[in-house]
């Protein structure tokens, strides 16, 4: 039998003192072969990052040196010295990360960023570098190669520092490429390309690639083989096929329930009155763009849209496709250059001063990150009963409201006299929920809400919107980039692009019988879809 | 970047009027000046004469333009008790000032920030405790109890420095090391903290990642990220140079601007403090063009972005 190209055997990565338990990683074995991706699922806190990083070399410097094995090329490499292991890095073996802005450094130019790695590894001029660059981003299809070698990372799109990520890494033909959540950050349709690219890499040059994600979707699109792991322990590994459509371990199993399908939620009738119109919506944005040229761009354009008593409106699209700026210009946290706003049939777009203020009430919003949304020095009650107070409610019955608020959302009521920092992610956005209906709002904006969180905890708060829009008939603007999360809640969905609502529709139609191009190209773009088919033939 | 540069060289113009109105608006408002000239037995019509010898009788307007057009041309008139012009007097003492300033601030410069950079790099360990105990030291130490430490133990008890004046190298070290230990101590602290803030960041991961030795990392990856925030404190320094000098040119009798100002204020020599307090206001407003102009240099995204 020959040897695996890499053998994790027995890795542990302890903890610092005084974590909630005492290893990061706990006895992780498994193999990659030439050629394959494995993927490595889990949730946040599932060890899956570090058993990476402790692959490559790259544990914070805080946490104890990792014991066991990681067998490459017939070296442990845990037992390099630094010297050694740095020879490796970059050039046998590679990474990609999750923020690709984040990972260029923000003063140098692309081209001397991915040239680096030639530098270090090899003897090659500065032309012959060039030239190799050049090719590296051709390979990665990287449009117009020549000027984003002079370009600066805040100049190119998140989709395009991935691609210059993974021409960095495929530089010197890396034997191993571990990607951390490469996709994560991207849009659907960028996502898309970058898996191609995976799948490409491993067809043309035998690369073997570690690919951490949390997406099952993404899984079922490129794995070969599916590692799950929970807690930092490994949970199942096997052959992709058997372990997406015949998992052997419950946790895999309840993980594999969580994902939301795209399977179209039928769309409620005899809803009531409208609670939003907004009619000729338009905002411009002006500003500089790449190379000091004047750069205009109609982040609205001309968006009507109406929602109802107890519905839902979903609006989908890509980064820059104008869904934030039109739920923000609905609800005026910036001015619209025009169109007319009505909510709950009172004039809304033209109110100033106190009359806005007084009806910022009926709208309100929860955000995506549920870690930056609230105050860390104010209590959770204090948080929920801050708006009601400021509205003239008494300090006492807000309270007592706050606390019924906190009850409804799944949490303790004495969970008011504790700080956000003692709650976990999917209670943070349990509480923000709270916040947002202490005000008792008729229309509600949830900006990305749920696309922060684990799926399964995705799942609870979905569900926990939909019981409280239930409870007290709000309207709804949900804004996503996920199409599933999207056919799971919505009553109606508008697919928006450059500013535009380019259709819309119930999803039952839309999700089947879309209209226009880009709505195809974006279902098309969403990982894994036959795989549930397939899943939901077999287990329906 | 021709737009960066020229709003940035416009808004310095700008800021600078402002000072000089300000100083006018300031100097009218605070009594009549003919008051501050003469002694307050003067005869009316010394009092007329002077008025019109100055042109204040002029109306309010006329003075101002007048005014301003002497700001700019670098006349400050003279001084009411030597009666040389302002700005020859205050020429005469800006190198020694400037000089002081710029060697005790490159010598700050030259043990701060490396020191920052070691604590950060160290962080948590002996060496960052110490260096940060020192930092801390030289910024808590008032300017002229340091001062009066140095003299006492190398003019008074070894005798190898001499304790005041100017013209030999050795006339400097003492001064020079009182300015810079203050300004050390605080570009290691900024240093410090700038550094860690970068060291966290995902693309000193990657750096690592494509196997950029240790050494490089810091120096060609993170410094320079953190140098932008280190400029902004260099800067606020830079223009405390004139102004932070008072004390010391004071306990080391250095023949310099911050003496100037002193004397000239206890004899209510009020066109050369007014000349003071406009070469001070230059210095500052320079110094954060400077600022603005390094962040351009350090930072493409400024420099595309023009804010």
């Amino acid at each position: 039998m020959t040897e695996p190209l890499l053998a994790i055997r027995n890795l542990s990565v302890g903890l610092p003192a005084g974590s909630d338990r005492p290893f990061a990683v706990e006895d992780l074995s498994l193999t990659l072969e030439k050629g394959e991706i494995l993927c490595v699922v889990g949730e946040t806190g599932s060890g899956k990052s570090l058993s990476a990083f402790a692959t490559m070399g790259l544990l914070p410097t805080n946490l104890p040196k990792p014991t066991g094995e990681v067998v490459f090329e017939g070296r442990n490499l845990l037992a390099l010295p630094p010297s050694e292991r740095r020879k490796l890095a970059g050039s046998r073996l590679a990474m990609i990360f999750q923020e690709p802005a984040a990972v260029l450094n923000p003063v140098y130019r692309i081209g001397e960023q991915v040239g680096e790695t030639f530098q270090l590894h090899t003897g090659l001029s500065k032309a012959e570098i060039r030239e190799k660059v050049t090719a590296l981003f051709r390979e990665v299809r990287l449009p117009n190669p020549e000027e984003i070698l002079r370009a600066y990372p805040h100049q190119l799109s998140g989709g395009q520092c991935q691609r210059v990520m993974i021409a960095t890494a495929l530089a010197l033909e890396p034997a191993i490429l571990i990607a951390d959540e490469p996709t994560t950050a991207l849009d659907v349709t960028t996502q898309a390309q970058i898996l191609r690219l995976m799948l490409d890499l491993r067809e043309n040059r035998d690369t073997g690639i570690l690919f951490i994600t949390h997406d099952f979707g993404v899984v079922a699109e490129i794995a070969d083989r599916v590692a799950v792991m929970r807690h930092g322990r490994l949970v199942e590994i096997g052959p992709a096929e058997q372990v997406l459509n015949h998992p052997q371990a419950d946790y895999t199993r309840e993980l594999l329930a969580a994902v939301p399908k795209l399977d179209p939620h039928a769309s409620r009738e005899g809803l009531g009155e409208p609670v939003l119109e907004a009619r000729g919506i338009r905002k411009i944005f002006r500003g500089q763009g790449f190379l000091g040229k004047k750069r205009v761009v109609n982040a609205v354009d001309q968006v009507d849209v109406t929602l109802r008593r107890g519905e839902t409106l979903g609006l989908v699209g890509e980064s820059g496709s104008g869904k934030s700026t039109l739920a923000q210009c609905v609800i005026r946290l910036i001015d619209p250059d025009d169109g007319a706003i009505t909510i709950a049939g009172g004039n809304f777009g033209g109110l100033k001063g106190n009359a806005l203020r007084e009806a910022r009430r009926r709208v309100q919003i929860v955000f995506q990150d549920p870690y930056t949304a609230l105050d860390p020095r104010q209590s959770v009650g204090d948080a929920i009963a801050e708006g009601p107070v400021i509205h003239g409610k008494k300090k006492s019955e807000a309270m007592t409201t706050a606390r019924n608020l906190l009850a409804a959302v799944g949490l303790e009521p004495s969970a008011a006299d504790r700080f956000p920092h003692e709650f976990s992610g999917g209670q943070r956005q349990r509480i923000c929920i709270a916040r947002a209906l202490a005000l008792e709002p008729q229309l509600l904006i949830a900006d990305e809400s749920v696309s922060a969180l684990d799926v399964s905890v995705q799942a609870q708060i979905l569900d926990l919107l939909a019981d409280m829009q239930k409870r007290h008939q709000f309207g709804m603007l949900f804004i996503t980039h996920d199409l599933r999360v999207a056919s799971r809640i919505c009553d109606r969905i508008a697919v928006m692009r450059q500013g535009k609502i380019v259709e819309e529709g119930e999803p039952a139609r839309l999700f089947v019988d879309p209209q226009q191009d880009y709505t195809k190209e974006l279902l098309a773009a969403v990982p894994g879809r036959d795989w549930q088919h397939v899943a939901r033939a077999e287990n329906g | 970047m021709l737009r960066f540069w020229s709003i940035k060289v416009l808004r310095t113009v700008l800021t600078l009027w402002f000072v000089v109105t300000f100083t006018f608006v300031v100097l009218r408002t605070s009594g009549d000046p003919m008051m501050a000239l003469l002694s307050p037995d003067a005869l009316p019509d010394e009092i007329e004469q002077f008025r019109r010898q100055w042109g204040l009788d002029q109306p309010l307007f006329v003075q101002y333009l007048r005014y301003v057009g002497q700001m700019f041309t670098g006349n400050f008139g003279e001084s009411l008790r030597t009666h040389q012009p302002v700005i020859e007097i205050i020429l005469d003492r800006l190198p020694a000032t400037l000089l002081l300033g710029l060697l005790s601030f490159a010598l700050a410069a030259i043990i701060g920030i490396p020191a920052g950079v070691v604590a950060a790099v160290r962080r948590g360990g002996a060496v960052d405790r110490l260096l940060m105990a020192l930092a801390v030291f030289g910024f808590a130490v008032p300017n002229f109890f340091l001062g009066i430490c140095l003299i006492l133990l190398f003019s008074l008890m070894l005798q190898v420095l001499p304790s005041s004046g100017t013209g030999t190298f050795w006339h400097l070290i003492m001064p020079v090391l009182t300015l810079g230990t203050a300004t050390a101590g605080t570009l290691a602290r900024f240093t410090r903290s700038a550094m860690l803030e970068q060291l966290e960041k995902p693309y000193m991961r990657a750096a690592m990642a494509k196997g950029v030795p240790a050494w490089k990392r810091i120096y060609l990856h993170a410094f320079p990220n953190a140098a932008i925030p280190i400029v902004t404190v260099i800067g606020l320094n830079l223009g405390q140079l004139i102004a932070g000098s008072i004390v010391v040119e004071t306990v080391f009798a250095w023949p310099g601007i911050g003496r100037l100002l002193v004397s000239a204020v206890s004899s209510r020599d009020l066109a050369v403090v007014q000349g003071l307090v406009l070469v001070i206001a230059f210095t500052m407003v320079m110094a954060n063009l400077i600022v603005d102009l390094v962040y351009g240099l350090l930072d493409p995204r400024i420099r595309g972005g023009a804010r």
